[in-house]
């Protein structure tokens, strides 16, 4: 690997990793995993001036619930996520999906939350289940709801001197299952398809809230609203999913690829639903 | 499988010997090409091409050439001045070692910075300004051959279009004859898509001129360090005494490694100028788009067959995409390599081959990746055909296979195409499969299974391979006689060292060879070094690929291996005062015949052979053997797939792969499985993923691992092997060679395993790589057509 000259600043705390990033400026890059950055860099897609390593701070590996929500630091890795017992539905299902094992160990979470990138896990689960993104800039933290947070294909509204700290997604209080669904060419690779799913249930197991996302099947990881409109309200069904389904294949803009034609990817989109749906639906009615 | 003759601590043929080389590739103790570093050594990075076709203006060196660090820029006109600017091709082409008109693929060498260190190299490839003229590129063969398609080798005397070769084979008039004399016409057209080696080492090269001797030491990634010796001593005109290759270990080569690439010599030529040792080691992308690929056949096939399912005949019209040179890995007189082998295992009459290549705007290659020359795509093509010609039958694929395999008493048995097949048992092998699956059973399964909505497909494959190249009135490389050689000196103490013309590059030759000594001088295996991949320390061969090691140097090794126990043998009778013919050698010991109690054993041997000999006799144990084999080898198969094809997305998982591999006597079973596994998940790669592919730019789509895709252990379904052994009758212990079985045969299993779960919907075909979407467009169309 001889990727371009960078500097390399590592940092101890939250407060020295925003101010490195104000000294660098837009060509400064936080390092937490690495494993999307790095191999940018080897390729020379990525030529950061400053790489700021943030895995020396502590206090931000944890994965916990606490006040309706589980919060995931910004140096816990999907490794983690995936030996977690405090997850829950489409986090649990979506975490073992993440790339490969060797990735996972080292991967973060936020970190791959914060890269944006179309074909990545983790925006849709969060779309899905309605969390937010904590950032800490020189003026303190904030709270930035995933749909706000997500601006286009490897961008975000998080600001030039902003650090991602951590996520906040709220764990359901009912009866919920969800379940991420991903068709991918081989383990490790991006998804060509997947879907996202996160059903809650009423004590009369009517659905009480829905959540449903794709993953891949356009510019942006993005969230089927009109489906989960449809879901809310109804009793579980095979005829109710297939007409989600349906909005969700409708909702997909895939392109003809190297990974299979648009038509087929839209056929996955709508396979992938109905299966999700059932998926989190039976999780939801067992729990 | 044959019992060992020789006890576990001698170590002979039959024993699965742990592999001696793995303690030290394990441990990080092996010397590979990017670990060897010598004084004052540069480095060197290439400038390649971001066209696929374009015209070369100008190329401004300047700014690169005044970094710090950058000891030199090399572009085509320099080289030109050396006579370097091309190169000759395996396969009698010429090849443009840095451009100096055009540029023909994406990847194409264009200049070369040597500095001193590589992070400085790769800098100032940034530095370099070529400006180009984009040309129209093109594609593909078929675009090739059209008459308005660009010129690609317009610097080429004489070549007025894109067609490279054409070549065929077989009886034309025959084959017509057997056609019109048959039932019904199956065919079908598909593509055997281009796919890349890929080993995990990528290639690479330390050239080392002494500015003074002339002397030119070449560490080099080479499967065929000999053969490279000789062509280094033709393209860059140096005395041959004066060259010395060494192929240090390998991390893997699968015929990747068999080419001389424009690196080597830019490397080599900038090491004789600056008096200094040159590095280059290439990136994963650099291998994956510019060093040779492999396949990329269009093939249409017709077999005629009779309503009983006899095959009567075969026709094969093959186009193949060489990229921009041709430069095929292949025996000469071959021009699509041993592609004629496609009559495969059955015995009908005729057949007519008839083959066409055409230049396109992609990286030359054509190697022979883990395949005797084209016999991967041969293999294929034939166990689809006749896959579907069961189905237009109305028999059972099985049963088809049976109806028309060559009998066990045929052999040797010539084809329509000219090999002579040495030994085989097919109907036993494939019943033998049949019955480790409970073949008719699952047939019953999957009958039901489709009753419930549920896609199950059994798949066969049963190849034969041609393999061992070759004797030398037919077979040659650039010249170059396919024989090989191996030189065995026994030492005073009773220890060994043998050396070979053939190069490990993981296949397990330090193991395997000294097994052979092992049975015929009763010298523990462990107690035998073999050497190889040095030039200046081994005897002459042309390497290793096309399976060729144990068939033609694990059969050198035997014949020295018995001359130097006939040697033995009269020592010994000199020890023991016997008749020389009375000396029987069992496993390490001389007796003589009747007198079991009279013995010496072979370390007593080797130490009269320095201290003690008969009158007259010279000193020394040791010898050389040159081996020019009779015939090729070839090995065969029984390959079975289970898969469930989910119909709603077309994807397909494997439920069973049952593999049974005869490839005569196996010298360590071990080895061979290992083998054979390695050739299974390639089988399988090719089938379901690996392939690369380019937009209609020429741009490669598939130049790192996340777009090149190559399955691991996770995504690799289990194999169960089976095995049966009929031995070559020519070889001298009766191996075959089995390194590329498993990747010739598997391909064609799994893809009928698919076919077959919708081929009652009137699906006969899904290209490679059986991609989902491919498989779900098929029953879409199918269930289509139905309504």
């Amino acid at each position: 690997m001889f990727p371009s000259e960078f500097n390399f600043v590592a940092v101890s705390s939250v407060a020295e990793a925003v101010q490195a990033k104000v000294v660098a400026g837009e060509d400064g890059r936080f390092l937490a995993g690495g494993q999307s950055l790095i191999p940018m860099m080897k390729l020379r897609v990525a030529a950061p001036e400053t790489l700021i390593d943030i895995n020396g701070i502590m206090g931000l590996s944890g994965i916990s619930r606490s006040n309706g929500h589980l919060n995931v630091g910004a140096l816990v890795r999907h490794g983690d996520v995936v030996a977690s017992e405090v997850t829950f539905g489409a986090i649990a299902a979506a975490a073992k999906w993440v790339a490969d094992p060797l990735v996972r160990n080292r991967g973060t979470m936020c970190g791959s939350v914060a890269h944006c990138d179309p074909e990545g896990d983790w925006n849709s689960v969060l779309l899905a289940t309605g969390a937010a993104v904590v950032a800490a800039g020189p003026q303190g933290e904030r709270e930035i709801p995933i749909g706000d947070f997500i601006a286009g294909a490897f961008t975000s509204t998080l600001g030039e001197d902003e650090l991602v700290v951590g996520l906040r997604i709220p764990v359901p209080t009912g009866r919920s299952g969800g379940a991420y669904l991903k068709l991918e060419r081989k383990i490790g690779d991006y998804a060509t398809v997947a879907v996202a799913t996160h059903l809650e249930l009423d004590a009369a197991g009517t659905i009480s809230a829905a959540g449903l996302a794709l993953t891949s099947v356009n510019p942006i990881n993005t969230k089927v609203a009109a489906a989960e409109a449809i879901l809310v309200g109804q009793q579980p069904s095979e005829e109710l999913f297939a007409e989600a389904a349906e909005i969700a294949a409708a909702a997909a803009e895939p392109r003809d690829d190297v990974r299979g034609s648009a038509v087929w990817k839209r056929q996955v989109v709508r396979t992938y639903t109905k299966r999700g749906l059932a998926a989190a639906a039976s999780q939801a009615q067992g729990s | 499988m044959t019992a060992p003759t020789t006890p576990a601590e001698i170590g002979g043929i039959g024993h699965s010997v742990q592999r001696k080389e793995d303690a030290r590739l394990i441990e990080g103790q092996g010397n590979f090409l990017d670990d060897i570093e010598l004084p004052n050594m540069l480095h060197m990075a290439i400038l390649r091409s971001p066209f696929a076709h374009a015209r070369i203006n100008g190329i401004d060196t300047a700014a690169a050439a005044a970094t710090d660090g950058v000891v030199a820029v090399v572009t085509g006109e320099l080289m030109d001045q050396h006579g370097l600017a091309w190169m000759p091709t395996l396969s009698g082409d010429t090849q443009a070692v840095l451009a100096t008109d055009k540029v023909r693929y994406q990847g194409q060498e264009v200049a070369a910075v040597i500095a001193t260190d590589p992070y400085i190299a790769t800098d100032a490839l940034e530095l370099i300004e070529v400006d180009y003229s984009e040309l129209p590129p093109v594609t593909t063969p078929q675009q090739s051959l059209t008459t308005d398609a660009p010129l690609i080798r317009d610097e080429k005397e004489g070549q007025q279009d894109n067609l490279v070769y054409t070549w065929e084979t077989g009886d034309k008039a025959a084959t017509d004859a057997a056609f019109a004399a048959a039932d019904r016409v199956v065919s079908l057209e598909t593509h055997y898509p281009r796919s890349h080696p890929a080993p995990l080492e990528t290639c690479g090269v330390v050239a080392d001129v002494n500015s003074v001797t002339g002397q030119a030491t070449i560490y080099m990634t080479s499967q065929a360090p000999h053969a490279h010796r000789t062509l280094f001593a033709m393209v860059a005109g140096l005395p041959e005494q004066n060259i010395r290759i060494v192929s240090p270990d390998i991390g893997g080569g699968f015929g990747n490694k068999v080419p001389i690439y424009p690196g080597y010599v830019v490397a080599t030529a900038a090491s004789l100028l600056l008096g200094q040792p040159v590095k280059w080691v290439e990136s994963r992308t650099e291998n994956l788009i510019s060093t040779g690929f492999a396949r990329d056949y269009y093939m249409k096939g017709e077999l005629a067959v009779t309503d009983e399912g006899r095959i009567l005949g075969l026709r094969v019209d093959m186009l193949s995409d060489q990229g921009a040179f041709y430069s095929d890995a292949q025996p000469s007189q071959f021009k699509a390599g041993l592609f004629h082998v496609v009559t495969g295992s059955y015995d009908f009459g005729a057949a007519h081959v008839n083959c066409k290549g055409a230049f396109t705007n992609k990286a030359p290659g054509g190697v022979a990746y883990r395949c005797s020359f084209r016999i991967t795509e041969a293999s294929f093509l034939i166990e689809r055909l006749v896959q579907n010609a069961a189905y237009e039958v109305g028999i059972d694929p099985a049963e088809m296979r049976l109806r028309n395999f060559i009998q066990p008493e045929q052999f040797p048995y010539e084809t329509p195409t000219g090999f002579v097949y040495d030994s085989g048992d097919y109907p036993t092998a494939l019943r033998k499969a049949l019955d480790e699956v409970s073949y008719f059973e699952l047939r019953k399964e999957q009958e039901a299974a489709r009753a419930e909505g549920r896609l199950i497909g059994i798949g066969i494959a049963h190849f034969t391979e041609a393999v061992g190249a070759g004797p030398s009135r037919t077979y040659d490389i650039a010249g170059l006689k396919m024989i090989d050689s191996a030189e065995l000196r026994v030492h005073p103490t009773g220890k060994a060292i043998l050396k070979l013309g053939v190069k490990t590059q993981g296949q397990g030759h330090e193991t395997t060879f000294a097994q052979i000594v092992a049975e015929i001088l009763g010298i523990p295996a462990t107690d035998i070094k073999v050497e190889h991949g040095d030039t200046d320390h081994t005897p002459y061969g042309l390497g290793t690929y096309a399976s060729r090691s144990t068939p033609v140097g694990g059969a050198a090794t035997a014949v020295v291996a018995r001359k130097l126990a006939d040697k033995a043998k009269k020592i010994a009778a000199h020890l023991l005062e016997a008749a020389d013919q009375d000396i029987e050698l069992n496993a390490g010991v001389f007796s003589v015949a009747g007198s079991p109690d009279r013995s010496v054993s072979i370390a007593d041997v080797a130490l009269a052979a320095y201290t003690n000999l008969p009158e007259g006799m010279e000193y020394g144990l040791e010898d050389v053997t040159y081996y020019d084999p009779p015939n090729l080898t070839y090995p065969y198969g029984s390959y079975i797939v289970v898969v469930e094809v989910d119909p709603d997305t077309g994807t397909w998982e494997v439920q069973r792969m049952v593999a049974l591999d005869d490839c005569g006597v196996r010298i360590n079973p071990m080895i061979v499985e290992g083998q054979i596994c390695g050739g299974l998940t390639e089988g399988f790669a090719m089938s379901s993923m690996q392939w690369i592919t380019f937009d209609e730019d020429g741009n490669c789509i598939g130049s790192n691992f996340m777009d090149y895709l190559v399955p691991t252990a996770w995504e690799t379904p289990k194999f169960e092997l089976l095995s049966t052994e009929v031995p070559s009758p020519h070889h001298p212990i009766g191996a075959k060679g089995v390194g590329e079985s498993a990747t010739v045969g598997s391909p064609a299993a799994f893809v009928n395993a698919v076919i077959d779960a919708v081929a009652h919907l009137g699906v006969r075909n899904i290209d490679m790589p059986v991609l989902p979407d491919r498989v779900w467009a098929a029953i879409d169309s199918a269930s289509n057509a139905a309504i």
